[in-house]
């Protein structure tokens, strides 16, 4: 399990957790949740912010949104 | 009997809310206020049948009832405000097909509000390339509704949606969902505490109050049977509330929804490659923005001109068709070159709202937004910031409207007061007349010294909208937490109606809000300098005939036109801040045009026109008049120091009454526009002091 903000571009992963306190209530519903699938479609210059997609939503968070979400590669 | 029916229009944001609520509405339709981008109260008016009228509200875009910006909590307010005039007897949720589960989750929430709610999915044209097919009956009936599948893109569905919206006794009220199942306990507390009201309703009031405690509301108070819970508890509760909403969704979606993931589209990869590239990213963003600039002043030179030829020759025709009085003057030195200065920006309003709206529409706004996150940062901004900023050369008042969406409070604050220092296109008359005056002709690299000086005007209103947002960022003291969530749409081509609407409304509101601001100062200046007191003023013209005996009639009536100017009101004003303004250069007759700028920038040659009593307005009189001015040793008035003194003042000073009040109004605070006014004149006073002082 690692934190999104170290997934490597292209891989997809599912969240594992969130840490509840940190996150905005917002993202989760957006649907950032645990068990959803998510994958870092692209950075922007100094790796921040993150492009991502979850599940079907396409969203871009800062780096330090995305050390309170920890996720799993999928193999 | 005509029937009326009250309907609101709710969706996530890129859903094609706003296209549906254009479709079905077309040029019926008013905006409650300052133009913005998606923001305000919308509202239009439709048939749905012969007998049945549809008010229809368009409501801003949002992901949830638990509203986090203020855009999002005119949505709540309405919903739950059941005594409004506004509330809605049925409710339409716009859901993009390509994102249904994340679309009904605020389906959900508003069902459960027992309000009767229609389920609009939209982008029906996609479901064939996509490869998405859905069940309609089953899923109409797991979500206790009814369904219209809708392309706004390609006009379809509107008439079944239409007659769902007639029939709409007929759905079910009843919610999706059992809040209860949340938390039992704190649930069961709270029916106990307040047995007559809707559960639902209940919770949304409490957790809003926590997350809007500075605006006014009911709260709810602890009472003997209920105890209100920390934020931390009601936060936890919330997500409890989400994580199951999306359990119900997803076991709704797995019977209902099919996607075949072999079609899926690249547009999106590709574009996205090239867009926000770490290099040319940048690039394209720069050669947007040089396009937008360039077409603002360029291609809005032209209207303007005829504009500003046409109220001319307007007020000369009243002079010289209606007799002499107060009535004929005031009319055609006061209203008509007024209205003239509201109806001169209306091409680079439109200008602009049409770039804005191209670039929103076309998904291509969010990729800026992600590119210059990271940069804006710094200064204390959010790389939403950059909507105001570039707004702000058109005009500060949409740009300030426009900082809405950033959820940010610090951010959002930090943007509205320094929006303000972008060089507006109020400035642009002013450095052009002066800069023609002061700077010499010449080039440097190809490059005139004029169009350089004009450029470093630009670049210095940026530059210090960043130094300042820095400095602000250093120093005040606002607890807010830091987040950022921004939607990359997909992109899409335009819809040309959307555009057009969007453009035609925002020019209007702009006009008539801004334009009774400016209407209104025209009128006040025109009165104070038209009246004064003693013999000076009212006595003017023998006191100059019998001075200047020798002299023809033009140069008489021009020398008694300025010795009136001189001991009117106004001119009494601009001799009275003499002394403040001679350190920079400037005169009495500056000074008038300084204190009537105030008001409104692009009063200022329209004032030294009046001031040198020129007869027509053509910037070259002007220019000549002021170039013939001098000071009481004999040199120049406007030369290179008082000249760039004089624009730099222009730069930084906060002269504009119409920004202060819509700053007013988007802080809720006389604080924050008299911080900006004082701290900017303040600014401006001492760069041009230094600047007078140093070139001099």
């Amino acid at each position: 399990m690692i934190p999104l903000d170290q997934l490597e571009k292209g891989k997809l992963a599912t969240i594992e957790s969130i840490d509840n306190n940190q996150l905005p209530l917002k993202l989760i519903e957006m649907g950032c949740l645990p068990g959803t699938n998510i994958s870092l479609v692209h950075k922007a210059p100094f790796n921040d912010p993150l492009y991502l997609k979850i599940d079907e939503s396409h969203l871009a968070i800062r780096r330090e949104t995305a050390k309170h979400i920890f996720v799993r590669l999928i193999k | 009997m005509s029937k009326s029916l009250n309907i609101a229009l709710l969706g996530n944001p890129n859903t094609g809310k706003t296209s549906l609520f254009n479709q079905l509405t077309g040029l019926n339709q008013k905006v409650g206020n300052y133009p913005g981008i998606t923001v305000e109260k919308k509202e239009g008016i439709f048939r749905l049948n012969r007998t049945t009228k549809a008010y229809l509200t368009d409501l801003p875009g949002t992901y949830s009832l638990n509203a986090t910006s203020m855009d999002e909590s005119v949505v709540i307010e309405l919903l739950l405000n059941k005594s409004s005039k506004d509330f809605p007897d049925v409710i339409i949720v716009v859901a993009d097909v390509e994102n249904l589960k994340r679309n009904l989750f605020l389906y959900t929430q508003v069902k459960d509000l027992g309000i009767p709610t229609v389920l609009a999915i939209n982008m029906s044209d996609q479901m064939k390339r996509k490869g998405i097919s859905i069940d309609i009956p089953l899923l109409e009936s797991k979500l206790k509704t009814r369904i219209a599948l809708v392309s706004t893109r390609e006009n379809k569905g509107l008439d079944l949606l239409k007659e769902l919206l007639i029939n709409y006794r007929q759905l079910s009220i009843l919610p999706t969902f059992k809040i209860d199942d949340i938390d039992q306990n704190y649930f069961d507390d709270l029916k106990k505490a307040f047995p007559n009201q809707q559960l639902y309703k209940l919770w949304l009031v409490i957790t809003q109050d926590v997350n809007f405690a500075k605006i006014e509301r009911n709260k709810i108070t602890d009472s003997a049977d209920f105890s209100t819970l920390s934020e931390t508890h009601l936060k936890k509760i919330q997500q409890k509330e989400t994580v199951k909403r999306y359990q119900l969704i997803n076991n709704i979606l797995k019977e209902t929804l099919f996607i075949d993931r072999e079609s899926a589209s690249d547009l999106r990869f590709v574009l996205d490659r090239i867009l926000i590239h770490k290099f040319w990213g940048y690039v394209i963003f720069f050669v947007v923005l040089m396009t937008i600039f360039q077409s603002i002043f360029d291609w809005s030179s032209i209207p303007q001109d005829f504009i500003d030829n046409t109220f001319a020759s307007l007020s000369e025709l009243v002079k010289s068709k209606l007799p002499d009085g107060v009535f004929t003057s005031l009319l055609s030195d006061g209203i008509i070159p007024g209205l003239g200065g509201i109806v001169i920006f209306i091409p680079q309003i439109a200008f602009l709202f049409l770039f804005i709206s191209i670039l929103e529409e076309t998904g291509y706004m969010s990729r800026v937004v992600f590119l210059m996150d990271r940069g804006l940062r710094r200064f204390g901004l959010n790389g939403k910031s950059v909507i105001p900023l570039i707004s702000g050369t058109a005009c500060a008042i949409p740009a300030v409207m426009a900082t809405r969406n950033i959820e940010n409070w610090k951010e959002r604050l930090i943007t509205i007061l320094v929006t303000p220092f972008t060089t507006c296109s109020a400035r642009l008359p002013v450095y052009a007349i002066l800069i023609a005056l002061v700077i010499p002709q010449g080039s440097f690299l190809g490059l005139s010294y004029q169009g350089l000086m004009l450029m470093f005007l630009y670049l210095i209103g940026f530059g210090m909208a960043l130094i300042s947002a820095w400095i602000l960022s250093k120093t005040l003291k606002i607890k807010s937490k830091s987040y950022f969530i921004v939607e990359m749409p997909n992109y899409k081509l335009p819809l040309l109606k959307n555009i057009g609407i969007t453009v035609w409304e925002k020019t209007k509101t702009f006009i008539t809000e801004a334009g009774k601001i400016i209407l209104a100062i025209s009128i006040i200046l025109w009165v104070l300098a038209s009246n004064g007191p003693g013999e000076n003023f009212s006595k003017a013209e023998q006191i100059i005939k019998t001075n200047n005996a020798e002299l023809d009639q033009e140069t008489l009536a021009n020398k008694i036109n300025s010795f009136k100017l001189e001991h009117s009101y106004i001119g009494i004003l601009g001799k009275s801040i003499e002394p403040i303004i001679s350190p920079l250069g400037y005169d009495w007759k500056i000074g008038i045009a300084l204190i009537s700028s105030f008001a409104a920038r692009e009063v200022f040659v329209g004032t030294l026109a009046t001031i040198y009593s020129v007869e027509s307005n053509a910037e070259e009189t002007i220019k000549n008049q002021m170039a013939s001015e001098v000071k009481s040793d004999g040199k120049p008035l406007f030369n290179l120091a008082s000249g760039i003194s004089l624009m730099l003042f222009y730069a930084f000073a906060m002269q504009c009454m119409s920004t202060l009040a819509i700053v007013k109004k988007e802080t809720n605070s006389w604080k924050w526009p008299l911080i900006q006014l004082l701290s900017m004149s303040l600014l401006a006073y001492t760069i041009a002091l230094l600047t007078y002082q140093i070139l001099a």
